[in-house]
This record gives C-alpha cells, structure tokens and sequence, in this order.
C-alpha cells in the first residue's frame, strides 16, 4: 500500500488559493461551429466561475451548448468548432500562478489534460477500450500523466478500484464483462487516477437505472468530500441537481439564462425557461400537481433570432424581449448574491401566463 | 398463485371493455452450456380499452421481452395471450399482418426506428396500404395521422427525411405510423426516454390525447416510476422477469409494499428532496432499512430459479425467501405484492395477511 488515493502520488503544497475560490474562471467563452453555411454560434459569451470543492451543474436540453461550453473551456474540441473568443482561467492547488487554458501550448495543456481536469465521459460502453482490461486501461491514464514506479502504479489501480466500489477480482475483466453501472464507475477510477483538481462529469448516469444511479452518485459526492476535488456536472435533469449540485447554471441555445444555488433555483427559478424546466418532470413525492412541458423547439443557433433565445417558447413574451441583450442580472429577492437571470421582464412571482390550448400540455387530470 | 394472482383486480378496468389478456405468460431463452435464461416467468396481466398499464422495472427486468411476446415478436415458452377474448395463435404470415393490425410496437429509440432513407410520407403510407385495404384514399389518411399526432402543417413534414427532423418529431411519426394501423393496443417501449425532459411531457400529453381519441389499450413501459404515477391507471412493477407488485398507480407510488418497489421509489431524483441524502453522504437513503444496491443482481438462471428473486438485495431476506418463491399476495382489491414479509416491509399496509399466508404456505 504505498499509494492510496486518499494520498496524493505528488504531495499538494498548502493550499495557495482560499478555499471556494475560483479553480476555474470561464470569461465570455463564445465557440463556433464552422459550417458552409455560416457559423452555429454554439456557445454565445458564456462567463461561468467555478469554485474549489463545489458541484456545479450545467442543466440544458440537447444542442443547448452545455457539453461544447465545457469542452471548450478543457480545450478538447476540434474543428469545425473554433473558440472566437473569452478566457479560461486555471488556478489549481498545484500551479505556482493562474494560467489561460485558451492560450497553452501542447506542453502546458498535456500537464493540465488529466492531470488537472479529468472527465467521466457520458457512454462508459464507447468510452472505454474494449480490448484492455480495466487495469490495463487504468495503467495507460497513470503512465501517462505520473511519474511513478510500475508496482506502485498497479498498487494504485487496485486501490482505485476499491473506491470505487469494485472488487479487486474485476482487475483483469474487460469492459464487456462488466454491467453498464460497474463501466461507469471504471470510468470514475479512471478520472479519479490522477487525483484531478476538476472532474467534467457529461451525463455520467444517463443510461443507468435510477437505483444503480443513486448508488453512484453518492458515492462521488462521498468521493469528492474526501478527496477535495470541483464537479461539472452536465445534465438535461434539472430534478437530478437539484438533490446533487452546490450551484446550476441552466443554459439554453448557447447562453446561460440563470445561475444561482440550487436551493435558490428551487424556491425561487427567476428564468421562464428554468420555471418551464422545473415544472417539465412528474414528481414522485407530494401531491399531484398539473404539469406543463415546454412546447416548440430550440432556435437554429445558424440563425439566432433577435434578442431573447426563449421568445418563441416563452409564455410571457413581449415585444421587448426582441432587444433584450442578454446580460446576467442580479435576482434581488434572492437569499443568493450569487443568483442571476437573463430575464429582466419576468421577477419572481409573476403570476403565470394564461393558458391556452397551445401553450400548456398537462398529462394525466388530478385523481383520474 | 394463479388464483391469487386473478384475485386482484386491475385498476384499469374500470376505463373500459378488456382488450387483451397476458395469462402467465413465460420466456426462456438458451444462454449455451445448457443454461437457460427466465426472462419472464409468469407473468399475467389485462389491457383494457382506453387504459394505461404501466410495465415498471430497471434494465434486464424482462419488461421488453413481456412487450415483445404480446407484440408477437416472441414465441412464448409457455402461458397464453387473449385478444377480444380469444386465443392469439399466429403460425402464419397472414395471422401475423392481422394481428399487428390490432397490435402495434412503439419503439424506444426514434434515431434507430425509422428508416434513414425513406421519407416520412413512405413510412405512413405503407401500413396505411398493408392494413387498411387498397380502395382506402392513401393521402388523405395519411393527412389525417399527421393531424393526429399534431406534424402539421403536413406537407412541409412528409418530404422530410428522419435525419431533417428533431428527436420529438421523429417519435411523433413513430406514433402516426403505429395509428395507421387502427390497433385497439399500442404497446409503447420506453416511448419518451430518449427525448430532452422539456419535451417528455409534451409526448406523454400525446400519446394520453391519442389513448382517449382511439380508446387504445396502452401498455407504458418505463424506468422512470415518476412519470408511471401520472400517466397510468395500473402500475406493474416487474424485477427479474416476474411481477413483484401491481395496483393502482398513485396508490403504489405513495405507499409502496414490495422492498423492490420502495428501493425504486427512494432512488428516484426528488427535486423536493433539497437536504438530499446525496449531499449527506454518510446517511444513506431514509431511515428504513434499504435494499443493497451493490449485492448481486437478481439471478434469474434456471438453476438458481429458486426463492424470491429480490431475495440477495432484500434486507428482510431470511431462509423462507431464498428457499421459495413467493407469488403475488393480495394486499386489497386492486393490489397485489410478492414478498413474504409484507408485514415488516409495509405493515401498514397489511394487518396480518401476510402472516397467515407465510403460516398456510409453511
């Protein structure tokens, strides 16, 4: 046992930066993507803070920019996706000063890749080599990005996989052995192997059952309170980080359109859109309530209409909603300083807009 | 069992005339080596016209093989379907066509189930020929499905190739497509999974429109318990190819009796839950004891076929569960749980029924 994981392989020096300051600081982030057509302006001056040891989550349905935002900011893309501009801030426990991931060279990124943020990519099954063992796998990620002697190495693995929650028998087990719950968590061991100051989480869960789910998300809360590092977590369940996540940023057609504390967001959801979002799942718990969806569709980003993004789906939208510039502003009845919206027109507690027949869909009549 | 079984009355009976019947029905499938697979076993359940039963279960549960056998898309192993009271026996590919007539699949997945190089015109137009005859007037049937599912305006959608539509559309035409055979049951798999959440609903609202207008007999098969409370009449919940729990929807939900069934319901993202016990780490799930999660999964090959199957997760697992196999018990006219220990697992809901079923079964 010469190496846990409890223990970092290099020792971090004491920590340089105040605990719940920004690990990462993401500043009018826009990205691209280069068509024949024109430019999909995925994700559209975008500014996000993340703190140390905090779970923020990133809620939007598909093609709202949540994954191309993070993957932009850990510089994972490629073309056609081109970043036309912003900043990326790195300032982990580990760096002497704070670094623009923007502008690192192959050098300085292959030092942050893994190392410094690791990612649990959303299809364990596709993610993962199918013709490595779990521990070989695991291996590769060690070498790659530590220093450290061969035994030590598959020491570590074992251990990792102990936090995991997978027995040690599973070492020598391809991925096509293993359940799509015990893949996943290989995948956690593996962004975990290199004790990573942010792990990017891009719908760890989805494909799991709601029981395997639970199991897993507990264990990386558990995991990430012993082991001190920040989550991006990306979702297109709003219920989900509610229960999981210290702040959401809620992202709709490349913006952002509310950040604030999850308790905030769930007393108080200041954006149509996240009022729209809250009020888009059955509850299980408590009485029946009527649910409405959002009808209609995202904007084509090729083709962004004026102003607000949410216009066509909004049920409180006026004209001046075409010249709205999409600021995040202070949500001042909120208990969080930190709680903004893009919507300056809808404060909390606007009583909801009228119904009509093409506006709500409500399923299933109280008590039928 | 069986007559325990028919003891319980369906909570979707009461919506309308019964449309089909799944009379202990069983699957087996030969995994090599002489092992055989259980996928179902036993399984019995009605559908009636205009009525959701729900097919609740995770992944591996046997709920998609219970729809494919009434899909008849597998043979049974043993056990019978009814349709209007009669036997289904489908040696042929006529029997077949006229089956799917009344019987329709709505798949999981609207990327995987359309044909990617057909239009949407192309997919309505043919079961609207191979059901409804030659002398029926194509275009305008086919006009009036995409009303149906709300694809409108038509002719703007019915040149469009699945690729050129979004995820919601694409199962919209999967919907049309299974209506344009006029069925009196729609077996839908998983029909809202794969879409974004802001648009699930929209789907559900749907496909309940679509139930009321046509009097479908529905069969909703999830994952997602939550959206079984407010779209369905029964809920069945199945786990290792047997049914463990059934009864009214918000009845099972609320209070529900089998430790299978209550696991489900705590795992469940609540967004009320804020003080969540996925921030407290250390406290796992509730106060009551819970089922483990991490112990291996239900077995369900022949040799270990006996004993509950929930047994190995089970925390009120004693010798009697792993020895033999409980059937369903009634809990009330309409509910019906498979546990031999409902008295710890939900005494409230039962006041010593259990008991003596445990002390007649010994």
């Amino acid at each position: 046992m010469s190496a846990s994981p409890d223990q970092a392989p290099t020792p971090v020096a004491a920590s340089p930066i105040a605990p719940g300051a920004p690990v990462l600081q993401i500043r009018d982030l826009s990205v691209v993507y280069r068509t024949p057509r024109g430019d999909v302006r995925a994700v559209d001056n975008v500014n996000l803070d993340l703190a140390a040891g905090e779970v923020i989550g990133l809620a939007g349905e598909s093609g709202s920019g949540k994954s191309t935002l993070v993957y932009g900011a850990s510089r994972l893309l490629r073309a056609p996706a081109l970043i036309t501009s912003g900043s990326v801030i790195y300032q982990g426990r580990r760096v002497t000063k704070p670094a623009d991931v923007l502008k690192m060279r192959p050098d300085g990124l292959q030092k942050l890749r893994w190392r410094e943020i690791a990612i649990v990519f959303q299809s364990a099954m596709n993610a993962l080599n199918p013709v490595l063992s779990v521990r070989d796998q695991i291996l590769d990620v060690i070498h790659a990005h530590l220093k450290m002697p061969r035994d030590e190495a598959r020491e570590r693995v074992a251990s990792l996989l102990d936090l995991v929650g997978i027995p040690r028998s599973r070492l020598r087990s391809y991925p096509h052995e293993l359940s799509g719950g015990m893949r996943q968590r290989v995948m956690i061991a593996m962004a975990l192997a290199t004790d990573p100051e942010i792990v990017i989480m891009d719908e760890p869960t989805t494909a799991l059952d709601v029981v395997v789910q639970r199991d897993i998300l507990a264990q990386i809360v558990e995991l990430k309170e012993r082991l001190g590092f920040s989550i991006v977590f990306i979702t297109h369940d709003l219920s989900l980080l509610l229960e999981l996540a210290d702040r959401i940023a809620v992202m709709y057609a490349g913006q952002l359109l509310e950040i604030g504390t999850s308790a905030e967001i769930h007393r108080e959801p200041a954006h149509p859109y996240t009022k729209g979002l809250l009020n888009s799942f059955p509850s299980l718990r408590g009485p029946r309530r009527e649910l409405a969806g959002i009808p209609g569709s995202p904007p084509d980003l090729a083709n962004p209409p004026p102003g607000c993004p949410f216009l066509p789906r909004c049920g409180y939208g006026t004209s001046a909603c075409e010249e709205v510039d999409m600021h995040l502003l202070p949500v001042t009845s909120s208990a969080d300083p930190g709680h903004v919206t893009a919507c300056p027109f809808v404060l909390p507690g606007t009583p909801p807009p009228a119904k009509t027949a093409d506006t709500v869909t409500t399923v299933g009549e109280a008590g039928a | 069992m069986t007559e325990q079984t028919q003891a319980v009355t369906s909570a979707a009976a009461s919506r309308g005339p019964l449309a089909m019947e799944a009379i202990s029905i069983s699957k087996d499938f030969r995994i090599g080596r002489g092992k055989t697979l259980q996928a179902v076993r036993d399984v019995s359940f009605n559908l009636y016209r205009g009525a959701v039963v729900a097919l609740v279960g995770e992944s591996g549960s046997g709920k998609s093989t219970a729809a494919r056998l009434l899909a008849g898309q597998e043979s049974l192993t043993s056990g019978a379907i009814k349709l209007d009271g009669k036997p289904v026996q489908v040696t042929g590919r006529s029997d077949f066509r006229h089956y799917k007539s009344q019987v329709q699949y709505v798949f999981q997945d609207p990327f995987a189930s359309l044909n990617p190089v057909h239009t949407v015109r192309y997919h309505l137009e043919r079961p609207v020929k191979l059901h409804q005859g030659k002398d029926v007037d194509t275009d305008a049937e086919v006009a009036a499905l995409m009303e149906q599912v709300r694809l409108t305006p038509a002719k703007q959608f019915l040149s469009k190739y699945p690729h050129e539509l979004s995820g919601g559309q694409r199962q919209r035409v999967s919907f049309a497509r299974a209506l344009a055979a006029r069925p009196q049951v729609l077996l839908a798999d998983e029909p809202v999974s794969m879409l974004d959440v802001s648009i699930r609903l929209e789907m559900l609202a749907l496909l309940d429109d679509l139930r009321k207008r046509f009097k479908l007999a529905m069969l909703y098969i999830t994952h997602d318990i939550a959206s079984a409370r407010y779209f369905a009449d029964e809920v069945l919940v199945m786990y290792a190819g047997e049914i463990v729990e059934r009864g009214p929807a918000e009845e099972i939900t609320q209070q529900p009796a089998h430790p299978y069934t209550q696991l489900l319901v705590a795992s469940a993202p609540d967004p009320d839950n804020l003080g969540s016990t996925l921030r407290r780490s250390t406290s796992r799930v509730g106060s009551a004891p819970q089922a483990s999660t991490r112990a291996p999964r239900g077995k369900t090959e022949s040799q270990d076929a006996v004993g509950c199957p929930f047994s190995p997760r089970c925390p009120f697992a004693d010798d009697h569960c792993h020895a033999e196999d409980p059937g369903l018990m009634q809990i009330s006219a309409a509910r019906g749980a498979a546990c031999w220990h409902l008295d710890q697992a939900a005494p409230e809901l039962v006041s010593g029924l259990a008991r003596d079923v445990r002390n007649t079964a010994n």
